[in-house]
């Protein structure tokens, strides 16, 4: 029996009873998972759309992380929390499908004024037309720059799933932000 | 190798964008580019996409970090059960149980056709199961290998004996086990892996019924197996293959029982 199972079952998160090697090892994954917030937060934001909402998101990713840290046996802790925001989001998305939806997004529909706005809010608007899997692949490789492997690795879908999913993510921007609105979204 | 006469594919125009390919490569793609303006154009146009996405989000990276989110708070808050709609919405499931349990207990002198405790315990795990199967990272809270940690944790947590059965005989591994709201509080919940990938669940969850015989219920899916020994509601789930769980089921129900040492 390990010295720190009680400990471990009761309350993942307490470290006084753990053994030293245990501690440091505890210590540097905290420091990864505290160094990656900035960038959850970004790719959640990109999800999201919303901050608050984003933030949300963060934070529960977070709480999921301390509370399976346990289970964490190396590897790469950033692309385990990406893996577990894009999840949650998951949740989050099939949740507000089952409720009748209001779509902030559309709300203001009225043509873009010239501004320094006006292309961000088109390209959030032509990325909320993507299906979800693909919007998540564009923004994983583009934004956050993970590598086609890491994006693989948090998708749970080989390479070339991943590589399609871009391709038509880069193919449905294009076409809506050329004008074929409201675009259809391309299943497949 | 450089090779620039080799075609260039649309995924290779993709890695070049992404910075995907080999530095032999790259060259050549350039070099193709030069000559297929076509080509060029849509690469510059999935660039001019990346841009602006980045331009549009990549500032939130600089702002700083709320309170909120600092792992220290996010530590404190957890240990103190605060808010967020994961917890939220664990407990709206716990509240459910209650409420359902409740109803059923209020309904079972009154009707047999209200939910009966085989409806509760059965739908229960049979949710867990369906959760938690296609699990590929976290199947499990605790792994397999720590049968005797994870036996002392769950029967602390549910304040009964249990015993995680082994099951290599009929080639079952056991995954590992984890800790789930239930009815009446507490239930374990372990995972057997056959060495083909098919996933069989236990539940475990205290109950006053008295004891039963074996139940079945099964969808297309999923299947389960029912019964209670010792104040101890069991439900084996698994694939659709009433006679495979069944076998599962007799070997599980065989070891667990002699820990009742006398029942039926």
């Amino acid at each position: 029996m390990p010295a720190c199972a009680g400990g471990r079952a009761d309350r993942p998160a307490s470290g006084p009873r753990m053994p030293k090697a245990k501690e440091a090892g505890l210590a540097t994954f905290r420091q990864n998972v505290e160094a990656t917030i900035p960038a959850l937060r970004r790719y959640a934001r990109a999800l999201t759309r919303d901050s608050d909402i984003a933030d949300d998101l963060v934070q529960d990713t977070l709480v999921r992380a301390l509370r399976s840290e346990h289970l964490f046996h190396g590897g790469d802790v950033r692309s385990w929390l990406y893996t577990i925001l894009t999840n949650l989001n998951r949740n989050r998305l099939r949740s507000l499908a089952r409720r009748p939806a209001l779509s902030p997004i559309e709300e203001n529909d009225a043509p873009d004024l010239a501004g320094p706005e006006a292309g961000g809010r088109d390209i959030e608007r032509a990325l909320a037309t993507l299906v979800e899997d693909q919007r998540n692949a564009l923004l994983l490789v583009v934004l956050e720059g993970l590598s086609y492997r890491e994006v693989a690795e948090v998708q749970g879908v080989p390479i070339g799933t991943v590589m399609s999913r871009l391709a038509r993510a880069r193919v449905q921007i294009k076409s809506y932000l050329d004008g074929e609105r409201p675009a259809l979204r391309r299943v497949k | 190798m450089i090779d620039r006469d080799s075609p260039v594919t649309e995924d290779e125009l993709h890695a070049y964008v992404d910075g995907e390919l080999p530095t032999d490569r790259k060259a050549a793609v350039a070099a193709w580019l030069a000559e297929h303006p076509e080509q060029a154009a849509l690469v510059a146009t999935w660039r001019a996409q990346a841009e602006s996405i980045r331009a549009h989000f990549g500032t939130a990276v600089d702002e700083p970090v709320p309170q909120r989110l600092k792992l220290d708070q996010v530590l404190r808050h957890e240990q103190a059960n605060g808010r967020s709609w994961m917890a939220m919405a664990t407990a709206a499931a716990i509240v459910a149980f209650i409420v359902g349990g409740a109803a059923g207990w209020m309904a079972r002198g009154a009707s047999a056709a209200a939910p009966s405790s085989f409806d509760i315990y059965a739908t229960e795990a049979l949710d867990a199961h369906k959760l938690y199967v296609v699990e590929v990272r976290h199947p499990v809270e605790v792994p397999g290998g720590e049968r005797a940690h994870m036996t002392q944790w769950l029967s602390k947590r549910l304040g009964k004996d249990l015993r995680i059965p082994d099951l290599q005989s009929i080639g079952l591994k056991l995954v590992g086990g984890r800790l789930l709201p239930g009815p009446t509080g507490a239930a374990a919940f372990y995972m057997y892996e056959s060495a083909s990938g098919e996933r069989f669940t236990m539940y475990c969850a205290k109950t006053d019924e008295p004891g039963t015989a074996l139940r079945y219920t099964g969808s297309d899916q999923f299947a389960a197996f029912y019964w209670v020994d010792d104040k101890i509601a069991y439900v084996m789930s698994g694939p659709s293959d009433r006679e495979q769980l069944e076998k599962v089921t007799k070997a599980v129900y065989e070891q667990v029982d002699k820990t009742g040492a006398k029942k039926l």
